[in-house]
């Protein structure tokens, strides 16, 4: 259970607050209401460059990070399809400092080219290390655009490739903070050791002046249902030739999320599920094989992946993936493997209110998928799942047409 | 009007109060240490085995026994173990370490009872089965690959090679190796290590009596393994500086790796070089950072640390830069050093490293995890909690003197092992 208070600033900031005096630290975490999938199909990587430049120092202090660390605090940022993140952890008694520094953000950035210069550089090391210096570290530039063909959810958030991200302009950097960074798009939670009303006057204080901004109106290209399968093989320099399967299903907040969360857990959480049993364990046909959903707010995937044990044909491998989604679709689970992955989503719950940076997170998004209270009742969602449901879910799902394939292979397969 | 150009008043952290364990024996006498403390009804208690018994001929031998210790027993199968632990909602890790192997076992408190049966289970009654070993060493053999095309990990590997040879700390595994395991070999390891009298229970969570008794009766009873087993022990030589290169004619970033030997936690220099290390690359307004990346640019990050291991400490930092800068980044990475022992480090630098550093600790004391991990640190080390006091005390005090002492002791770069995988 995590217990927050709740109000709105007149310029239409929300804040959230959790008290939490078992800790001496506190957490402040905005979160803005944009992400890769707001972005220009020809200015893909935007909102993630944007995000290291909000550390490029703001209109009334140079830097961002110096002063924090010197009052004991460390912070840090995500960018993912949906949402940018921002927190700061530092001692309670040190909060004020994290709402000087986060408003003042806010309120207007430096905007200085050294930084823009530098992060543009940093960003495209970023690039280089995570997706284009690894072993299958591009296989998520090349699975989106096979999957989606109209929704922005065709990129990945780092962009589409190092020259859109060296084209970024300053003119483009204020028109994006004047579009999304403003009081209105944004959600703050302050947790830890700290009184509500302590946070409310310091929110007031910093945060009530900053003009409320214009409301960001989304309206994203919906993607069509998909009609006809998808697929593509890719040659590259690595050990091992690896599947990737994707399916389209329901966006966050459709009713029918968690039975596929569920379905995923079935198939593929821990040394228990049955695609590590079936084809990793008993056909020795993967080394690796996971499921898993991409939990995204606008309609999301479901995908499958696995390396494969050398010498195994790529085709008998798809197969055997294909046979175990059938048997999904065509059998109910049983009562103990529900139970099981039930009893584990339980679990990862409660464990996940162990870390009060989690519970300041968490809050954030709840509230932005709606209401942050759903948090304390989403495992009443999971629990509610019935085998029916995970059955009917598998249905309208594995079905080929609606499916993405990718085959990366080995050079020396080509 | 708000004055915004002007920070509010802020405090350095002053008191940090540390959660020292409860002691206790099970029957069996293997000492328990609970950290009870949090307000969810869970729990984590780690099984701490010291490792044993080293053979340079057999380097997989202690890692694939951990690896392997919940594929079977003589009543369950690999499959029916990790039914059972999931279908309570508690997981199950195995952890193999450079002095140590674990088995960690996390639970809601209301599930403790049924799930501690099968620990007692796994911990006595393994049987390592031929089947199960196959496919760890298939999917080992694979998982490797894949790792050997990773510069980083490439850099890693020859940079612990070359300063602690064929030892747990330093062993240059090859995918060859996996195929000399053999079933006995590992039935071997478990009846030596797996025992009660070389293990630890370090338990954190909401863990009372009543937890305590339904521990105590199910692993405090005899347990089956009893061979003799020796306590690794090594000692390294220091060694001269060096440069590996390993040449990726197709890389984009290259990989650097750099340290040497140093001191371990039990050094009275200990606690006043990582004050040392975390200037220069221990942090995010590090100099390391500062200049190599939010200044040049060469790179999305860039860190050193001090690793204290049971019979070694060492210095490194670790970095992946674009390879058309790499000279570039190892001059500035030299230049870096070379400052410390120099010139000393400024009042203003050194009083935000300090509060940065107070800061970090305090806020590592989350919650009743983080606690038993601060009393590993030092159990481990031979230590006890006035360790802690020592570290923030230097922490507070260590002077720009001293600090430039420590540079000139413990960072010559001539005695340097330089890593650099990708191009130069």
């Amino acid at each position: 259970m995590v217990d927050f208070h709740r109000f709105s600033l007149a310029n239409g900031l929300r804040v959230l607050v959790h008290e939490d005096d078992t800790t001496p630290m506190a957490v402040l975490n905005i979160l803005y209401d944009v992400g890769a999938r707001d972005e220009e199909q020809d200015k893909t990587g935007f909102a993630h460059l944007f995000e290291h430049l909000m550390f490029g120092g703001s209109i009334n202090i140079p830097s961002y990070d110096e002063p924090l660390q010197r009052v004991g605090g460390e912070n840090n940022a995500f960018t993912s399809n949906d949402i940018t993140n921002y927190y700061i952890t530092l001692p309670a008694v040190n909060l004020e400092t994290a709402f000087w520094l986060e408003s003042d953000r806010m309120l207007s950035l430096a905007f200085s080219e050294k930084s823009l210069e530098t992060q543009r550089n940093v960003v495209c090391e970023e690039f280089k290390q995570r997706y284009l210096n690894q072993p299958y570290g591009d296989v998520w530039l090349k699975l989106r655009p096979l999957a989606y063909k109209t929704h922005p959810y065709q990129w990945a958030t780092i962009g589409q490739d190092l020259k859109q991200i060296e084209d970024a302009k300053m003119e483009d950097v204020k028109a994006f903070f004047k579009k999304h960074y403003n009081p209105q798009n944004a959600i703050m939670v302050v947790g830890g050791n700290v009184k509500t009303a302590d946070v409310k006057a310091l929110a007031e204080k910093w945060f009530e002046p900053i003009p409320g901004g214009e409301k960001y109106h989304r309206n994203l290209p919906k993607e069509p249902l998909q009609t006809a399968a998808q697929r593509e093989s890719v040659h590259a320099e690595v050990p091992l030739n690896s599947i990737y399967m994707a399916f389209k299903m329901p966006a966050r907040l459709h009713p029918e999320y968690q039975a596929y969360d569920l379905m995923a857990d079935v198939l593929s959480q821990g040394q228990s599920s049955r695609l590590y049993n079936s084809l990793l364990k008993e056909q020795q046909l993967f080394s690796e094989i996971h499921a898993y959903i991409t939990s995204s707010i606008d309609e999301g995937l479901f995908v499958i992946e696995g390396k494969l044990v050398q010498g195994v044909p790529v085709g008998t491998a798809e197969e055997a993936i294909w046979t175990e989604l059938k048997r999904m679709a065509h059998q109910e689970v049983s009562d103990h493997e529900l139970t099981k992955v039930k009893n584990k989503s339980e679990s990862i719950m409660v464990f996940a209110e162990m870390s009060l940076l989690d519970k300041a997170m968490n809050l954030a998004y709840y509230e932005l998928l709606g209401n942050a209270e759903d948090l304390n009742t989403e495992i009443d969602r999971y629990l509610s799942v019935t085998p029916q449901r995970i059955l009917q879910a598998a249905k309208t799902t594995f079905v080929e047409e609606q499916c993405s394939t990718l085959y990366y292979l080995t050079a020396k397969d080509a | 009007m708000l004055n915004r150009t002007l920070a509010p008043e802020s405090k350095q952290v002053d008191e940090i109060s540390f959660i020292e364990p409860l002691k206790q024996t099970l029957d069996n006498g293997i000492p328990v240490f609970t950290i009870n403390a949090g307000q969810q009804e869970l729990v984590r208690i780690e099984f701490i085995f010291e490792n044993v018994n080293w053979d340079p001929a057999k380097p997989l031998q202690a890692v694939a026994a951990n690896h392997l210790i919940n594929n079977g027993t003589a009543q369950l199968t690999a499959m029916e173990i990790a039914d059972k632990v999931d279908y309570y909602g508690a997981f199950l890790q195995t952890e193999y370490g450079a002095d140590q192997s674990s088995v960690k076992l996390y639970t809601l408190n209301k599930h403790l009872a049924s799930v501690l049966p099968i620990l007692h289970a796994i911990l006595n009654e393994s049987i390592f089965p031929d089947q199960e070993l196959g496919i760890f060493i298939q999917n080992q053999k694979q998982s490797l690959q894949v790792s050997l095309q990773k510069n980083d990990f490439l850099a890693k590997k020859h940079f612990a090679n070359a300063l602690f040879g064929e030892t747990t700390y330093g062993s240059n595994i090859r995918p060859a190796d996996y195929d000399e395991l053999n079933r006995l070999d590992l039935l071997q390891y478990f009846k030596a290590a797996y025992k009660p009298g070389n293990c630890t229970i370090i338990v954190a969570g909401k863990f009372e009596d009543t937890e305590f008794h339904t521990l105590n009766q199910i692993m405090g009873r005899d347990w089956d393994n009893n061979e003799p087993s020796e306590i690794n022990k090594f000692t390294f030589d220091p060694i001269a500086g060096s440069d590996i290169f390993i040449e990726k004619p197709d890389a984009i970033q290259s990989a650097i790796r750099m340290g040497t030997l140093a001191i371990t936690r039990n050094h009275a220099d200990f606690p006043g070089l990582q004050v040392l290390n975390c200037i220069l690359g221990g942090y995010f307004g590090s100099r390391l950072m500062a200049n190599i990346r939010e200044d040049k640019g060469y790179t999305y990050g860039i860190g050193s640390a001090i690793s204290s291991l049971k019979d070694a400490g060492y210095f490194f930092l670790a970095t992946e830069v674009g390879a058309d800068v790499c000279q570039l980044a190892l001059t500035e990475i030299e230049n870096e050093i070379g400052l410390l022992k120099t010139e000393l480090v400024g009042e203003e630098e050194l009083d935000l490293v300090r509060n940065y550093m107070l800061g970090a600790m305090l806020g590592s004391l989350e919650n009743a995890f983080s606690h038993a991990d601060k009393f590993k640190n030092v159990y481990f080390s031979g230590l006890d909690y006035t360790y802690y006091g020592n570290y923030i005390k230097t922490v507070k005090t260590i002077s720009a003197e001293h600090l430039k002492e420590l540079a000139n002791r413990y960072l010559n770069i001539s005695d340097f092992t330089k890593v650099v995988v990708g191009k130069k």
